[in-house]
Order: C-alpha cells, then structure tokens, then sequence
C-alpha cells in the first residue's frame, strides 16, 4: 500500500553526515544498501534470535525462521541440542522445509529432487546418486560430505535461541556484555516460558526504523496515550536507559512512582496525553509484583533485530524480519511461565490487549515507521536530527533522550563500515 | 426450532457487520449480551489451543474501551471496512444455546481509496435465542492467516 519512489543509485553520497546526530534518508530507501546489510549485518558477526529452546522442547521438533533473507532451519536432534542451518537445498537451491513447525522429523528432504538432510544439516541422500543400471548417476568425485547447507553456530541464553553464520562472532556472553545479559535474567531466567500466541505485523517500512522506534523512550509517552494516561510510562517516573558499549543494545525500565502522578511538565507541554480518557473496565490494567523491583517496563533489545519486552505482566520477544528495503515482518511470541496460576495467565492475556497489531500501545509502532518511510520519500538527500538528549550514545537516568537510537547508528555504521 | 435459529442467526450477523461497516462502533458492545467474551486470534493459534489474541476482551466495559480507545486515545489512519459474511453453519443447540460458524471476508478501505482483503476467517459464536432474536453472548474471531498488516484498529 505505501510505495516509495526508490532514489537513484548516485543519490547516496558517500560519506555519512559527521556525529551521531544526523541520520541520512537514504539509509532506509536505497536497495544497495539493504543488500549489503544483509551481507554485513545479518550474515556478518551477530547473533540473531531464531526461537525459544521451549518451543524445540524435545528431539525431533523442528521450526523455520529467517535471519535476514536468508531461511533457517532450527531442530532439536536425539542428542537432545539445538541445531540450524540454511533451508536451501544444497543441490539446486529450493527450501527444503516448507513447515513452520512440527513434531517427531527425523530427516529434511527437498521435495525437488529428494536430497536428504539429517536434523544437524548434514546431506545423507542423493536420489539415483549412482544412476540406474550403472548409467547416469553423480561422478565418482561427488563426496555427499562436500556438500550442505551453511550450518549456523548457536548459542542459547535463559531459553532464547540465537544463531549466526559468522564464524568471527564473539561468545554471546561478550557480544551482549554483563548488563544485558542481567536484565535478560530479570524476565526469564530460572522460568519455563509457554507460549501463549503467536502473531506477525508486516510493517510498511523499513526495519530500521522499527528498531529507533523500539529504543526511542522520547516518544513513548507522547505518541502512546494508553502510556500516560493510565502511568504505565511517564517520561518523569523513575527509570533509565542502559545502552552497551557497542551501542547496539539497549534497555529502557521505568519504575512506579506515586509523586510522577502529580508532576505538571506533561500539562504545561499541551500534549494529547492530557486527556480525560479513563477505562470502563480497569481490570485490564491490574498486574501482579512478577518481579519484586518496582519496575513495571522494561524493552530490551539486541542488536540487530531482537526484543524482549516486559510491559507490566505482558512478556513477548519481538523478531524483526527485513522483507524488503520498505516491508518488515514483526513476528511477536506472547510468553507466560509454566507455574504461572490460572488469574496470572489471565492478567498476562487481558494485557495482551497493550501490545502487538491491535495492542493500545503497538498498534501505533506498527503505523508510525510508514508514516516515516512516506515522508521522506523523495528526500533521500536529507535527514534526520537526532539530538535530544545531547549527541552521545551513553547510558542515562533520562528517558527524554534519543541516546539508544544513536547508539543504534553508532553500532549499524560498525557492522557496514561507514 | 433449528430452522428458525439460522434465520435469527442470520439477522444477528447482518446486524453485527452493518454496525462496523456503518462505522456506529458505539453501538457494537451492545451487540454482546450476558456474559461477554470477544476474542480475535489466528488459525494456528486456535488449532493449536494457544489462549493470546490479538484482541481479548471479557466483559462489555472491554468492548466499551476499544471503541473509546479508538476514537480519543489511538492514532491510526482513518479506515472502513465491507464485511461480507458467508452462510451460518449451526454446530449445536443446547436449549436456547446455539453454536454456529460463519465464515467472513474483509475488505479495508483507506482514505486514499486503496481497498485490499484484510481478513478473512471464521467466526465460532455462540448465541441465545431469546424472544425471536439471537443475542451474542461470545464471538471467536479466527483469522486464516496470522499475518496482520499494519495494525488492527476495528473490530472484526
């Protein structure tokens, strides 16, 4: 529905603007650049969220996912790990898993020429490979174990799967650091997760700008009503961000604080957020200490394309899928924990309503970044200004900062070089 | 009784999808009666018994929210909707209780005149015969495909 004009290739200057405040438009319409993305960031040395270990829970299920363009793989074989590889037959390139999901697999064949793969991704089958009657057939210098689809390292953190076919990206304990993988621990660690649903958003735009949205907290509260109004996240309650050395990840929490109720910095700024609005059936807001720290939001995200969000007793992961250089895939999980009672799991659901396509507060996320990609079409030489806040991408006790999205360019001008 | 109960259930859902489509979202809360559940999910969450929707509302100040919610609170472009319902299929009839499945295909309609199929699916209902009406007590919204774009902002 939202085309954009695409510039032309000798658009793009070759240099990006000095600092960390400027963001060229052409970053999210040029199509070189969403190739050499994929390339860089999601083939180069990252780790991508690919699944949840409960959702492999025992051998032989298995999922498809995408890290960037490219299909995966994801199993759990008999010996009880976890495995990925590229869904890309090794012969003439067709996807050999054509399921989203599924029980008891004990191989993968390409339906094409039935070439089959084991659960690790190994090829084990060539059909007719040594012809028939002793004609056709594969030469004798054909070795099966020559041939396969690219396998992925894994590495798993308090049951979130990630892969990557860099061979030179760091532990995920490095690549993370100690503060986020903390606060990865604060919602899941120790917990069996269930999945309570499953929903994906195509977003009209590109992923980047889903990915300032989501480490933008200056807009929070003023875009998102729901936010304010009902004191879930008020730019003056207690809270922070924390932003990773690298700038790629970040976290955003706030805290209850009965004095944020009184300030006037909202009413003196004139926002929509002073409204009169108020719920008929405020159970929707009714949560349970789940965490014992006062804070009733945390969004986490790793970069390049993973959240992980705790809005009240709502808890999702978030996978960000780039589709094209201006549609997204945003693939939400609802989580809830194994030993949740049955009037938890009904807050958690009710809560639902906050979050994803018709979430009170997501529905908006979904829209704003087309309204972004519309309106810069046809301004691939210009830019965005981000300063609020200052222009460094450092942790803070202000959310009325932009320092996580910079953070964010900060780490996405590591991965392309530029 | 059975052939009745389509007739009633059929005016029930005309009612239903002239309400959304006439953009009266105020009177829609009023289409549930008794005890209210309105649920909007996907195939493969509904086959695969996974509780979430997309919306989950379990009593009318639920219903009453969304709509308020949706013209004070959210930002969304200005949007409509052409329900066109296909026929009841009756599950069951337990006294007044009527299960039925009616299938739905939905049209969006932005302000630029862009009209796409937004939705198709199912609705599992079930209703009470009261009176020569049937009065929705409970409506399963299930999509065929767990793909939403953009956003969801009416009801279904």
């Amino acid at each position: 529905m939202n085309k954009i004009v695409l510039p032309p290739e000798d658009a793009r200057p070759l240099n990006w603007p000095e600092g960390l405040t400027r963001v060229p438009y052409w970053v999210f319409q040029d199509q070189s650049v969403y190739a050499e993305e994929q390339r860089k960031i999601f083939q180069g040395p990252n780790w991508h969220y690919l699944a949840l270990e409960v959702e492999l829970a025992e051998p032989g299920d298995f999922l498809t996912t995408h890290i960037g363009d490219t299909p995966v793989i994801v199993t759990r074989d008999t010996d009880n790990e976890i495995y990925a590889f590229e869904n890309r037959c090794a012969h003439r390139g067709a996807l050999i898993c054509l399921e989203n999901r599924g029980k008891h697999r004990k191989d993968f064949s390409c339906v094409y020429h039935a070439w089959n793969y084991d659960p690790q991704g190994n090829l084990t089958g060539v059909a007719f490979k040594d012809g028939i009657k002793g004609k056709g057939g594969m030469p004798d210098s054909f070795k099966m174990e020559q041939h396969g689809p690219r396998k992925l390292r894994i590495a798993i953190v308090h049951g979130l799967i990630f892969g990557s076919f860099s061979e030179d990206v760091p532990s995920i304990e490095e690549y993370l650091g100690e503060e986020i993988l903390n606060r990865i621990e604060r919602v899941l660690g120790g917990r069996k997760a269930v999945v309570l649903g499953r929903f994906t958003q195509a977003l009209p735009n590109n992923w980047k700008l889903y990915m300032e949205n989501v480490k933008d907290s200056y807009h929070a509260s003023i875009l998102h009503l729901f936010f304010t109004t009902f004191e879930l996240n008020r730019l003056s309650m207690k809270g922070g961000i924390i932003v990773d050395e690298s700038g790629g990840h970040h976290v955003s929490y706030s805290a209850i604080d009965p004095e944020a109720a009184k300030d006037v910095d909202y009413a003196k700024q004139q926002l929509r957020s002073e409204s009169e609005y108020k719920l008929a059936d405020p159970t929707l807001l009714e949560s349970f200490d789940e965490y014992h720290d006062g804070c009733t939001l945390q969004i986490l995200s790793v970069f390049p394309t993973f959240v992980l969000q705790q809005i009240q007793n709502a808890i999702a992961v978030r996978q960000i899928v780039p589709r094209a250089v201006d549609r997204t895939d945003l693939n939400w999980t609802y989580l809830g924990f194994a030993d949740d009672t049955p009037e938890q799991r009904l807050t958690r659901i009710k809560q639902g309503n906050l979050v994803g396509p018709a979430g009170y507060i997501s529905m908006e996320d979904g829209c704003v970044g087309g309204f972004v990609q519309r309106g810069i079409a046809g301004a691939s030489e210009d830019q965005a200004v981000l300063e609020m806040g200052g222009a460094e991408a450092n942790s803070s006790e202000s959310r009325v900062t932009e320092a996580s999205v910079r953070g964010f360019w900060k780490a996405y001008r590591a991965n392309m070089g530029i | 009784m059975y052939g009745n109960s389509l007739q009633y259930i059929t005016k029930a859902q005309a009612d239903y999808a002239r309400c959304i489509d006439d953009d009266r979202l105020e009177e829609w809360p009023s289409l549930f009666h008794g005890p209210c559940l309105y649920k909007i999910t996907t195939a493969s969450n509904y086959r695969d018994g996974l509780e979430a929707g997309i919306v989950f509302a379990n009593s009318r100040g639920m219903l009453t929210d969304r709509v308020s919610a949706l013209r004070e609170a959210n930002i969304y472009e200005r949007q409509s909707y052409r329900h066109i319902l296909g026929l009841p299929s009756i599950l069951s009839e337990d006294g007044a209780k009527v299960k039925s499945e009616t299938p739905f295909m939905v049209a969006r309609i932005l302000q630029d005149g862009d009209t796409s199929i937004y939705a198709t699916g199912r609705y599992f209902d079930v209703y009470e015969i009261v009176d020569g009406a049937a009065q929705l007590n409970e409506r399963t919204v299930v999509c065929d495909s767990s793909r939403i774009d953009t956003l969801l902002a009416l009801p279904l």
